[in-house]
């Protein structure tokens, strides 16, 4: 119990546990499993977002540019399928091969160049951004192909609602959840996931038990690439739209998802159950609040106090813990 | 103390580069005193939220909440304004509501101020997270206050403060100027400019330097706020409207102009002077693209691409020199 107490997710818990008791008791169909699988479906593209930006943070940096490394993927990804055609697999080989050369041009400026990660993705996220918009003219396309539209409607099982409307697992949710369970074996059973830990942890440390930091450095923001270019490929199947400016501007709501979940923006911390929940506190607090008829203005309000109350509640503990530690050294 | 004189070299030179270029680019149309105004026009909003971020940042924080702080006491102050004298309605200005709406709008972006500086000084939270939270929520309260329209229609003087100008000086460069003076006056003559820097160097030996890291951090984040709320004012004059989400383009923009300036991301070091040259390359580049037709989005690719091409010389003349140290 005393284990449990200390760990940060556990706190998640209770509070996704006390806002969905809340929900539900306003509005009962809150906790259905239609709206449950509604919701897993929609936030698909944030959740795969998160494991990327999740492995950034563990390895002591951030990285701002993953949307638009997300909507340059995608926007090829749409291009390339509409005029060459192809099927899925090409789909997503093709933006998976952008994100990760991307994310490849990321590690390079911050590891040989020693320039901070946050200020390198800040200045990357303009250029792919910029030049992307140049590029497509900042149109949308519609005009998506129809083996493209099939592949989102994909369920893995189907229920049927009382009014005979089908609903179940989307296959876009395994796709997330596929992408979870691999980056979790990668974090916890893999020499190059102990390491990612190491290097956030201590930079100097981790050189000196013999990790090769480039390495590790094009591991990481290759990795963030290639969840921006899954990512952006699911977010263009859930709105079947490519719209070249939904995405970008998001960037700090991931984080701050992930966040949530108790990843340390120092480094060194932070699992992927984490990022599940925090994932999770942010989708059921926006479902919730349109559930229960809050006015839409009222979102970011709700959000911003949730962040704030959460991240200062987890830095008073760790204060408190810190306090302890200093008063027992003196004993 | 050497590298940071040639930092500023290589600043002096980008500018004085990117001056040219534009110059063979656009002909005698780039020289003209027209486009000269029109860049001291549009050059002092990013300036302002800058300042409002680089203080931050020499702190070794951050400062997200910025534009929204800036949104919200625009939108205080337009509120004030359009409710108490609208031009249409053919009221009479009056200098005791203009100074009140001002003033109230640079209480509530001190106060947010205060917010950020309590929760990263007190409460403990890494500046990154705190001010994305109060980012966040400052943002939420305003799209409550307008219900996300547009609050239009603000009396002449406050226009003025704006679209005026002075001596054939555009009025916002004026505020600009002086807020820059000041800050940098506040930066490097008083005991709290150096205990920013000190802080933002080195906290551990700041705290056994005597210096109470917590009351200095509130007051960075408390300045910072200040600023936001004067481009705030320089903003909603200049669009003669408030909204909760204008110019937020703008938030990671300002971090890229302060760290072009020469400030560094992980604090204790920059400089107003570094951070003005910075705005002026930026300012340079972005009005003579524009002139030339090019599209906004290509002058926000090229902004970072030079911020990343002078970081890079930065750390390429900084490991020549220590090898010419060493050998």
């Amino acid at each position: 119990m005393k284990k449990l107490l200390a760990r940060h997710e556990t706190y998640v818990l209770l509070a996704i546990i006390l806002f969905s008791a809340i929900i539900t008791s306003v509005n009962p169909s809150f906790l259905t499993l239609e709206n449950l699988f509604d919701l897993l479906r929609s936030y698909s593209m944030m959740g795969i977002f998160a494991v990327g930006v999740l492995i950034v943070l563990i390895s002591g940096g951030i990285d701002i540019s993953f949307t638009a490394v997300a909507t340059v993927a995608a926007y090829a990804m749409t291009v390339i399928s509409i005029n060459y055609g192809g099927n899925m697999l090409t789909a997503f080989l093709i933006a998976s091969v952008i994100g990760i050369a991307l994310g490849l041009i990321n590690a390079v400026v911050i590891y040989f160049f020693n320039i901070p990660s946050i200020i390198t993705t800040i200045a990357t996220l303009n250029v792919y951004y910029g030049l992307l918009t140049v590029v497509s003219g900042g149109k949308w396309i519609y005009a998506l192909p129809d083996w493209f539209r099939s592949f989102s409607d994909i369920k893995v099982f189907t229920l049927s609602s009382g009014e005979g409307v089908g609903y179940g697992l989307s296959l876009v949710t395994v796709i997330w959840f596929v992408i979870v369970a691999l980056a979790w074996v990668l974090l916890r059973y893999t020499l190059l996931g102990r390491g990612l830990y190491a290097m956030g942890g201590n930079v100097a440390s981790a050189r000196r038990a013999g990790f090769n930091l480039f390495f590790l450095h094009v591991f990481v923001y290759c990795f963030m690439g290639l969840m921006a270019g899954i990512g952006g490929v699911v977010q263009v199947l859930l709105v079947q739209t490519m719209a070249p400016n939904s995405m970008v501007g998001k960037e700090l709501d991931v984080i701050a998802a992930v966040v949530l979940g108790g990843a340390s923006l120092a480094g060194g911390t932070g699992t992927l159950f984490g990022t599940l929940l925090g994932v999770a506190l942010i989708a059921i607090l926006s479902n919730g609040l349109t559930l229960m008829r809050v006015p839409s203005f009222w979102y970011n309000v709700f959000i911003g106090l949730v962040i704030i109350v959460s991240v200062g509640f987890s830095a008073y503990r760790r204060k408190s813990k810190e306090r302890r530690a200093i008063a027992v050294e003196v004993e | 103390m050497y590298r940071r004189h040639s930092e500023t070299v290589i600043l002096i030179l980008a500018m004085v580069g990117a001056f040219l270029l534009m110059w063979i680019l656009n002909g005698t149309h780039f020289v003209q005193i027209d486009n000269f105004q029109s860049m001291a026009f549009q050059l002092p909003e990013l300036g302002l939220l800058s300042l409002a971020m680089m203080v931050t940042m020499l702190t070794g924080g951050i400062n997200l909440s910025i534009i929204a702080s800036a949104n919200l006491s625009g939108i205080i102050t337009a509120m004030i304004l359009t409710y108490y004298m609208n031009p249409e309605a053919g009221g009479g200005v009056s200098w005791g509501v203009i100074v009140l709406a001002i003033c109230a709008g640079l209480l509530v972006s001190a106060l947010i101020g205060l917010l950020n500086g309590f929760l990263v000084a007190t409460v403990d939270i890494s500046p990154i997270l705190a001010t994305l939270g109060t980012m966040i929520l400052v943002n939420g309260l305003a799209i409550v206050l307008t219900k996300g329209y547009v609050i239009s229609g603000l009396p002449d003087p406050v226009r003025f403060v704006g679209n005026g100008l002075v001596l054939g000086i555009p009025m916002p460069m004026i505020v600009f100027i002086a807020c820059a003076a000041l800050m940098a006056l506040i930066l490097n003559r008083t005991p709290t400019g150096v205990n920013i820097h000190m802080l933002g160097s080195n906290p551990t030996a700041c705290f056994f330097a005597g210096v109470n890291n917590p009351a200095v951090l509130i007051k960075t984040y408390l300045l910072s706020g200040v600023y936001a709320g004067i481009a705030a004012i320089v903003m909603i004059s200049r669009f003669n409207s408030a909204k909760a989400d204008y110019g937020e383009s703008y938030l990671l923009m300002t971090v890229l102009a302060s760290v072009l300036g020469g400030t560094s991301a992980s604090g204790g070091f920059g400089r107003v002077s570094g951070l003005v040259i910075a705005l002026i390359i930026l300012q340079m580049v972005s009005s003579g693209l524009n002139l030339i037709g090019v599209s906004n989005f290509l002058t926000i690719a090229i902004w970072g691409m030079i911020i990343i091409l002078v970081m890079v010389v930065n750390y390429l003349t900084d490991q020549y020199q220590r090898r010419r140290q060493t050998t």
